[in-house]
Protein backbone atom coordinates (compact mmCIF):
# COMPACT_ATOMS: atom_id res chain seq x y z
CA UNK A 1 0.00 0.00 0.00
CA UNK A 2 3.32 1.97 0.56
CA UNK A 3 3.60 2.05 -2.58
CA UNK A 4 0.44 3.23 -3.97
CA UNK A 5 0.45 6.01 -2.09
CA UNK A 6 3.87 7.15 -3.19
CA UNK A 7 2.87 6.74 -6.84
CA UNK A 8 -0.33 8.60 -5.77
CA UNK A 9 1.38 11.29 -3.99
CA UNK A 10 4.02 12.29 -7.10
CA UNK A 11 0.92 13.45 -8.71
CA UNK A 12 -1.35 15.39 -5.94
CA UNK A 13 1.79 17.78 -5.76
CA UNK A 14 1.11 18.81 -8.98
CA UNK A 15 -0.70 22.23 -9.06
CA UNK A 16 -4.11 22.04 -8.91
CA UNK A 17 -4.18 18.52 -8.45
CA UNK A 18 -6.99 17.90 -5.30
CA UNK A 19 -6.93 14.56 -5.68
CA UNK A 20 -5.65 11.02 -6.84
CA UNK A 21 -6.65 7.40 -7.08
CA UNK A 22 -5.83 3.81 -8.54
CA UNK A 23 -8.73 2.59 -10.20
CA UNK A 24 -9.21 -1.25 -11.29
CA UNK A 25 -10.44 -1.00 -14.83
CA UNK A 26 -11.89 -3.80 -14.96
CA UNK A 27 -14.45 -3.77 -11.90
CA UNK A 28 -14.55 0.09 -11.67
CA UNK A 29 -13.44 -0.47 -8.00
CA UNK A 30 -11.27 1.96 -5.95
CA UNK A 31 -7.53 0.45 -5.26
CA UNK A 32 -6.13 3.07 -3.63
CA UNK A 33 -7.04 6.90 -3.09
CA UNK A 34 -5.35 9.78 -1.87
CA UNK A 35 -5.70 13.31 -0.81
CA UNK A 36 -9.58 13.09 -2.18
CA UNK A 37 -11.09 14.62 0.76
CA UNK A 38 -15.08 15.75 0.62
CA UNK A 39 -15.23 13.47 -2.67
CA UNK A 40 -17.12 9.82 -2.80
CA UNK A 41 -14.10 7.72 -4.34
CA UNK A 42 -16.39 4.77 -4.46
CA UNK A 43 -18.89 6.13 -7.80
CA UNK A 44 -16.44 8.37 -9.14
CA UNK A 45 -14.38 5.34 -9.72
CA UNK A 46 -16.96 3.31 -11.03
CA UNK A 47 -17.97 6.17 -13.08
CA UNK A 48 -14.20 7.48 -14.70
CA UNK A 49 -13.70 3.22 -15.27
CA UNK A 50 -16.41 2.97 -17.26
CA UNK A 51 -15.99 6.14 -19.10
CA UNK A 52 -12.48 4.80 -20.03
CA UNK A 53 -13.78 1.45 -20.98
CA UNK A 54 -16.37 3.40 -23.05
CA UNK A 55 -13.50 5.09 -24.64
CA UNK A 56 -11.49 2.85 -25.26
CA UNK A 57 -14.03 0.87 -27.23
CA UNK A 58 -14.90 4.13 -29.38
CA UNK A 59 -10.98 4.15 -30.62
CA UNK A 60 -10.79 1.14 -31.08
CA UNK A 61 -14.03 1.25 -33.87
CA UNK A 62 -12.68 4.45 -35.23
CA UNK A 63 -9.65 1.86 -35.73
CA UNK A 64 -7.34 3.63 -33.85
CA UNK A 65 -5.20 2.31 -30.42
CA UNK A 66 -6.54 2.55 -27.12
CA UNK A 67 -6.17 6.03 -25.67
CA UNK A 68 -3.49 6.69 -23.62
CA UNK A 69 -4.95 9.86 -21.71
CA UNK A 70 -8.35 10.90 -21.14
CA UNK A 71 -9.22 14.24 -20.54
CA UNK A 72 -12.62 15.44 -18.93
CA UNK A 73 -13.29 19.34 -18.52
CA UNK A 74 -15.91 20.72 -16.45
CA UNK A 75 -16.91 24.09 -15.56
CA UNK A 76 -15.25 23.78 -12.48
CA UNK A 77 -12.15 21.36 -12.82
CA UNK A 78 -11.16 18.89 -14.14
CA UNK A 79 -10.67 14.93 -14.31
CA UNK A 80 -7.85 12.93 -16.03
CA UNK A 81 -7.04 9.19 -16.65
CA UNK A 82 -4.40 7.18 -18.07
CA UNK A 83 -4.90 3.53 -18.23
CA UNK A 84 -1.84 1.50 -17.27
CA UNK A 85 -0.72 -2.19 -18.56
CA UNK A 86 -1.90 -3.72 -15.65
CA UNK A 87 -5.50 -3.29 -15.64
CA UNK A 88 -5.25 0.19 -13.23
CA UNK A 89 -6.21 3.35 -14.23
CA UNK A 90 -4.68 6.55 -12.54
CA UNK A 91 -7.38 8.79 -11.94
CA UNK A 92 -6.30 12.73 -10.87
CA UNK A 93 -8.95 15.34 -9.95
CA UNK A 94 -7.88 19.09 -10.17
CA UNK A 95 -9.14 22.50 -10.38
CA UNK A 96 -9.72 24.43 -13.46
CA UNK A 97 -5.96 25.82 -13.29
CA UNK A 98 -4.41 22.32 -13.05
CA UNK A 99 -1.46 22.27 -14.85
CA UNK A 100 -2.41 19.46 -17.20
CA UNK A 101 0.92 18.73 -18.94
CA UNK A 102 2.65 18.36 -15.93
CA UNK A 103 0.10 16.22 -14.35
CA UNK A 104 -0.21 13.94 -17.53
CA UNK A 105 3.63 13.60 -17.18
CA UNK A 106 3.32 12.16 -13.43
CA UNK A 107 0.46 9.79 -14.21
CA UNK A 108 2.17 8.66 -17.45
CA UNK A 109 5.15 7.73 -15.18
CA UNK A 110 3.38 6.17 -12.62
CA UNK A 111 1.21 3.77 -15.25
CA UNK A 112 4.68 3.23 -17.09
CA UNK A 113 6.31 2.06 -13.88
CA UNK A 114 3.61 0.18 -13.15
CA UNK A 115 2.31 -0.05 -9.52
CA UNK B 1 -14.23 -0.22 -51.68
CA UNK B 2 -17.37 0.01 -53.68
CA UNK B 3 -20.89 0.95 -52.05
CA UNK B 4 -21.95 -2.43 -51.79
CA UNK B 5 -19.34 -3.69 -50.16
CA UNK B 6 -18.94 -0.99 -47.50
CA UNK B 7 -22.49 -2.08 -46.61
CA UNK B 8 -22.05 -5.52 -46.11
CA UNK B 9 -18.97 -4.31 -43.70
CA UNK B 10 -20.54 -2.03 -42.35
CA UNK B 11 -23.84 -4.58 -41.62
CA UNK B 12 -20.87 -7.25 -40.51
CA UNK B 13 -19.63 -4.76 -38.05
CA UNK B 14 -22.78 -3.98 -36.60
CA UNK B 15 -23.95 -7.21 -36.05
CA UNK B 16 -20.55 -8.02 -34.42
CA UNK B 17 -21.39 -4.98 -32.10
CA UNK B 18 -25.10 -5.94 -31.38
CA UNK B 19 -23.84 -9.47 -30.03
CA UNK B 20 -21.61 -8.30 -28.44
CA UNK B 21 -23.47 -5.95 -26.35
CA UNK B 22 -26.94 -6.95 -26.95
CA UNK B 23 -28.19 -3.59 -24.97
CA UNK B 24 -26.43 -1.16 -27.81
CA UNK B 25 -28.89 1.14 -29.46
CA UNK B 26 -26.53 -0.15 -32.66
CA UNK B 27 -30.21 -2.31 -33.77
CA UNK B 28 -31.38 1.19 -35.49
CA UNK B 29 -28.74 1.59 -37.74
CA UNK B 30 -28.04 -1.85 -38.46
CA UNK B 31 -32.08 -2.45 -39.27
CA UNK B 32 -31.77 0.01 -41.43
CA UNK B 33 -28.99 -0.98 -42.97
CA UNK B 34 -30.68 -4.52 -43.70
CA UNK B 35 -33.86 -2.93 -44.92
CA UNK B 36 -32.20 -0.68 -47.19
CA UNK B 37 -30.42 -4.03 -48.98
CA UNK B 38 -33.59 -5.51 -49.02
CA UNK B 39 -33.10 -8.14 -46.15
CA UNK B 40 -36.37 -7.18 -44.57
CA UNK B 41 -36.86 -11.01 -42.67
CA UNK B 42 -33.20 -9.72 -40.62
CA UNK B 43 -34.40 -6.29 -40.55
CA UNK B 44 -37.64 -7.38 -38.96
CA UNK B 45 -35.39 -9.73 -36.50
CA UNK B 46 -33.41 -6.74 -35.69
CA UNK B 47 -36.47 -4.51 -35.11
CA UNK B 48 -38.33 -6.42 -33.08
CA UNK B 49 -35.27 -8.12 -30.98
CA UNK B 50 -34.72 -3.40 -30.40
CA UNK B 51 -38.02 -3.37 -29.57
CA UNK B 52 -38.73 -6.19 -26.65
CA UNK B 53 -35.36 -4.41 -24.89
CA UNK B 54 -36.79 -1.09 -25.47
CA UNK B 55 -40.60 -0.88 -25.82
CA UNK B 56 -40.47 3.10 -25.49
CA UNK B 57 -38.19 3.77 -27.74
CA UNK B 58 -40.13 5.77 -30.85
CA UNK B 59 -36.76 5.39 -33.15
CA UNK B 60 -37.45 1.28 -32.61
CA UNK B 61 -41.32 2.11 -33.47
CA UNK B 62 -40.23 3.85 -36.31
CA UNK B 63 -37.93 1.45 -37.58
CA UNK B 64 -40.16 -1.67 -37.54
CA UNK B 65 -43.45 0.60 -39.50
CA UNK B 66 -40.42 1.19 -41.86
CA UNK B 67 -39.98 -2.68 -42.30
CA UNK B 68 -43.60 -3.21 -42.22
CA UNK B 69 -44.16 -0.30 -44.77
CA UNK B 70 -41.76 -1.89 -47.17
CA UNK B 71 -43.36 -5.43 -46.66
CA UNK B 72 -46.83 -4.09 -47.45
CA UNK B 73 -47.83 -3.89 -44.52
CA UNK B 74 -49.32 -0.97 -44.03
CA UNK B 75 -51.91 -0.68 -41.31
CA UNK B 76 -49.70 -2.42 -38.97
CA UNK B 77 -47.21 0.14 -40.19
CA UNK B 78 -49.33 2.69 -39.48
CA UNK B 79 -50.44 1.43 -35.67
CA UNK B 80 -46.38 1.36 -35.24
CA UNK B 81 -45.93 4.93 -36.64
CA UNK B 82 -48.73 6.05 -34.54
CA UNK B 83 -46.86 4.63 -31.32
CA UNK B 84 -44.07 5.77 -32.08
CA UNK B 85 -46.28 9.82 -32.52
CA UNK B 86 -47.61 8.55 -28.80
CA UNK B 87 -43.80 8.29 -27.33
CA UNK B 88 -42.43 11.37 -28.73
CA UNK B 89 -45.20 13.59 -30.24
CA UNK B 90 -42.47 15.54 -32.86
CA UNK B 91 -41.09 11.95 -34.02
CA UNK B 92 -39.92 13.17 -37.36
CA UNK B 93 -40.10 9.80 -39.00
CA UNK B 94 -43.83 8.57 -37.81
CA UNK B 95 -45.01 12.39 -39.12
CA UNK B 96 -43.39 11.38 -42.33
CA UNK B 97 -44.40 7.72 -42.29
CA UNK B 98 -48.13 8.38 -40.91
CA UNK B 99 -48.45 11.62 -43.56
CA UNK B 100 -47.37 8.96 -47.19
CA UNK B 101 -49.94 6.17 -45.83
CA UNK B 102 -53.03 8.98 -44.63
CA UNK B 103 -51.80 10.14 -48.81
CA UNK B 104 -51.84 6.98 -50.40
CA UNK B 105 -55.48 6.06 -48.53
CA UNK B 106 -56.91 9.30 -49.92
CA UNK B 107 -56.93 11.37 -46.68
CA UNK B 108 -55.14 14.38 -47.92
CA UNK B 109 -56.18 17.00 -44.94
CA UNK B 110 -54.17 14.31 -42.67
CA UNK B 111 -51.28 13.84 -44.90
CA UNK B 112 -50.91 17.74 -45.02
CA UNK B 113 -50.99 18.37 -41.03
CA UNK B 114 -48.06 15.57 -40.73
CA UNK B 115 -46.36 16.23 -44.06
CA UNK B 116 -45.99 19.72 -42.87
CA UNK B 117 -44.94 18.66 -39.56
CA UNK B 118 -42.34 16.66 -41.06
CA UNK B 119 -41.21 19.15 -43.94
CA UNK B 120 -41.18 21.93 -41.45
CA UNK B 121 -38.54 19.81 -39.87
CA UNK B 122 -36.72 18.27 -42.40
CA UNK B 123 -36.65 21.23 -44.90
CA UNK B 124 -33.30 19.33 -46.46
CA UNK B 125 -35.46 16.47 -46.94
CA UNK B 126 -36.23 15.87 -50.78
CA UNK B 127 -38.93 12.92 -50.00
CA UNK B 128 -40.83 14.97 -47.54
CA UNK B 129 -40.62 18.10 -49.36
CA UNK B 130 -41.56 16.17 -52.45
CA UNK B 131 -44.24 14.08 -50.84
CA UNK B 132 -45.83 17.74 -48.94
CA UNK B 133 -46.14 19.38 -52.93
CA UNK B 134 -47.85 16.34 -53.74
CA UNK B 135 -50.55 16.97 -51.35
CA UNK B 136 -50.65 20.18 -52.31
CA UNK B 137 -50.97 19.61 -55.70
CA UNK B 138 -53.65 16.54 -55.21
CA UNK B 139 -55.71 19.03 -52.87
CA UNK B 140 -55.53 21.74 -55.46
CA UNK B 141 -56.98 19.46 -57.53
CA UNK B 142 -59.69 18.18 -55.39
CA UNK B 143 -60.83 21.36 -54.81
CA UNK B 144 -61.08 21.92 -58.18
CA UNK B 145 -62.82 18.69 -59.54
CA UNK B 146 -64.29 17.36 -56.91
CA UNK B 147 -62.71 14.68 -54.21
CA UNK B 148 -61.21 11.63 -54.88
CA UNK B 149 -58.04 12.84 -55.76
CA UNK B 150 -54.93 11.84 -53.80
CA UNK B 151 -54.61 8.13 -54.48
CA UNK B 152 -51.80 8.09 -57.40
CA UNK B 153 -49.06 7.33 -55.16
CA UNK B 154 -48.18 3.72 -55.85
CA UNK B 155 -46.22 1.61 -54.04
CA UNK B 156 -42.86 1.62 -55.34
CA UNK B 157 -43.20 5.41 -54.79
CA UNK B 158 -44.32 4.39 -51.33
CA UNK B 159 -41.71 2.49 -50.71
CA UNK B 160 -38.65 5.30 -51.86
CA UNK B 161 -40.81 7.89 -49.83
CA UNK B 162 -40.45 5.64 -46.78
CA UNK B 163 -36.85 6.06 -46.80
CA UNK B 164 -35.71 7.24 -43.16
CA UNK B 165 -35.28 10.34 -42.14
CA UNK B 166 -32.19 11.50 -43.63
CA UNK B 167 -28.83 11.81 -41.83
CA UNK B 168 -28.14 15.41 -42.69
CA UNK B 169 -25.63 16.04 -45.49
CA UNK B 170 -22.25 15.64 -44.51
CA UNK B 171 -21.08 17.96 -46.83
CA UNK B 172 -23.91 20.87 -45.71
CA UNK B 173 -23.70 19.91 -42.06
CA UNK B 174 -20.14 21.07 -41.94
CA UNK B 175 -18.94 22.88 -44.87
CA UNK B 176 -16.07 24.53 -44.81
CA UNK B 177 -15.03 23.30 -41.47
CA UNK B 178 -11.62 20.88 -41.18
CA UNK B 179 -12.48 17.62 -41.68
CA UNK B 180 -16.22 18.05 -42.69
CA UNK B 181 -16.72 14.76 -44.87
CA UNK B 182 -14.74 12.81 -42.11
CA UNK B 183 -13.45 13.15 -38.80
CA UNK B 184 -16.76 15.09 -37.60
CA UNK B 185 -19.62 13.60 -36.44
CA UNK B 186 -23.02 14.92 -35.05
CA UNK B 187 -25.05 12.49 -32.92
CA UNK B 188 -28.18 11.97 -30.65
CA UNK B 189 -27.89 10.54 -27.27
CA UNK B 190 -28.82 7.01 -28.20
CA UNK B 191 -25.45 6.90 -30.76
CA UNK B 192 -27.69 7.80 -34.13
CA UNK B 193 -25.66 9.47 -35.81
CA UNK B 194 -27.14 12.98 -37.18
CA UNK B 195 -24.73 14.33 -39.56
CA UNK B 196 -20.99 14.11 -40.46
CA UNK B 197 -18.75 11.01 -41.71
CA UNK B 198 -15.70 8.92 -39.97
CA UNK B 199 -13.33 6.56 -41.69
CA UNK B 200 -10.73 4.16 -39.81
CA UNK B 201 -7.22 4.45 -41.24
CA UNK B 202 -7.86 1.53 -43.22
CA UNK B 203 -10.56 3.96 -45.18
CA UNK B 204 -13.85 1.88 -43.48
CA UNK B 205 -16.78 4.11 -42.69
CA UNK B 206 -16.97 3.67 -38.96
CA UNK B 207 -19.26 6.72 -38.33
CA UNK B 208 -22.23 4.55 -37.61
CA UNK B 209 -20.38 2.05 -35.42
CA UNK B 210 -18.57 4.75 -33.70
CA UNK B 211 -21.57 7.00 -32.84
CA UNK B 212 -22.89 3.64 -31.43
CA UNK B 213 -20.80 3.18 -29.13
CA UNK B 214 -20.45 7.00 -28.01
CA UNK B 215 -24.49 6.61 -27.04
CA UNK B 216 -24.76 7.72 -23.69
CA UNK B 217 -21.24 9.00 -23.40
CA UNK B 218 -22.72 12.45 -22.38
CA UNK B 219 -24.81 11.75 -19.59
CA UNK B 220 -21.63 9.47 -17.91
CA UNK B 221 -19.19 12.43 -18.68
CA UNK B 222 -21.94 15.09 -16.76
CA UNK B 223 -22.93 12.32 -13.91
CA UNK B 224 -19.03 12.16 -13.10
CA UNK B 225 -18.28 16.11 -13.37
CA UNK B 226 -21.51 16.55 -11.19
CA UNK B 227 -20.55 13.82 -8.68
CA UNK B 228 -17.30 15.28 -8.41
CA UNK B 229 -18.83 18.70 -8.05
CA UNK B 230 -17.43 20.06 -11.22
CA UNK B 231 -20.26 21.71 -12.72
CA UNK B 232 -21.11 20.95 -15.95
CA UNK B 233 -18.60 19.02 -18.65
CA UNK B 234 -17.83 20.66 -21.39
CA UNK B 235 -15.24 18.26 -23.49
CA UNK B 236 -13.59 15.21 -23.51
CA UNK B 237 -10.42 14.60 -24.59
CA UNK B 238 -8.47 11.08 -25.45
CA UNK B 239 -4.97 10.75 -26.42
CA UNK B 240 -4.86 7.53 -28.54
CA UNK B 241 -0.95 6.12 -29.85
CA UNK B 242 -2.36 6.76 -33.84
CA UNK B 243 -5.04 9.60 -33.32
CA UNK B 244 -7.47 11.82 -30.92
CA UNK B 245 -11.00 11.91 -30.02
CA UNK B 246 -12.05 15.16 -28.73
CA UNK B 247 -16.19 15.32 -27.84
CA UNK B 248 -18.14 18.10 -27.20
CA UNK B 249 -22.06 18.36 -26.51
CA UNK B 250 -23.44 21.10 -29.23
CA UNK B 251 -26.92 20.77 -27.01
CA UNK B 252 -27.71 18.38 -23.92
CA UNK B 253 -29.52 15.95 -26.80
CA UNK B 254 -26.38 15.85 -29.03
CA UNK B 255 -22.80 14.80 -29.13
CA UNK B 256 -20.19 16.41 -31.77
CA UNK B 257 -17.22 14.16 -32.02
CA UNK B 258 -13.59 15.55 -33.85
CA UNK B 259 -11.01 12.64 -34.97
CA UNK B 260 -7.40 13.69 -35.65
CA UNK B 261 -4.46 12.09 -36.36
CA UNK B 262 -2.14 12.37 -33.42
CA UNK B 263 0.13 15.36 -34.28
CA UNK B 264 -2.60 17.39 -33.86
CA UNK B 265 -2.45 19.19 -30.87
CA UNK B 266 -5.70 19.20 -28.41
CA UNK B 267 -5.86 21.95 -27.75
CA UNK B 268 -6.22 23.01 -31.47
CA UNK B 269 -9.11 20.28 -31.82
CA UNK B 270 -10.84 22.02 -28.86
CA UNK B 271 -10.49 25.36 -31.02
CA UNK B 272 -11.63 23.03 -34.45
CA UNK B 273 -14.53 21.90 -31.84
CA UNK B 274 -16.17 24.45 -30.72
CA UNK B 275 -16.64 26.15 -33.89
CA UNK B 276 -18.06 22.79 -35.61
CA UNK B 277 -20.31 22.85 -32.39
CA UNK B 278 -21.31 26.25 -33.28
CA UNK B 279 -22.33 25.00 -36.58
CA UNK B 280 -24.09 21.88 -35.42
CA UNK B 281 -26.13 24.20 -33.06
CA UNK B 282 -27.56 26.39 -35.97
CA UNK B 283 -28.19 23.63 -37.84
CA UNK B 284 -29.97 22.03 -35.49
CA UNK B 285 -31.71 24.96 -34.70
CA UNK B 286 -32.80 25.04 -38.43
CA UNK B 287 -34.31 22.10 -38.04
CA UNK B 288 -36.82 23.09 -35.53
Amino acid sequence: MQEFATALDSITRVHGVRGAMLVSLSDGLVVAESSMDGVDGVPVAALTASLAGRLRRTTEAAGRRPPTFIHLRATTGTVLAVPSHDDLLVVAIGAPDINVGLARLEMLHVAERGI
Amino acid sequence: MRFADAMTDSIRVMTAQLASDPASMIFLPLGEALRRRGQLEAAEKVALAGLGRYPESADAHDLYARVLGDRGQLELAFDEWDIALRLEPDHVGAHKGIGFLYFVAGELDRALAHLETAARQLPDDDGAQTALARVKEALARRAAAGNGAGREMDGAALADQLAPVPIADPSRLFLGLEGAGDGLLLLDTRGLRLGGGLTSPDGDDVADTVSAHLAGVSQEASRTARLLGLGEWISLAAESPDGHLFAVAPTPETLLLLVREQGVPLGRLGVVADHAAGVARAWLEGLR
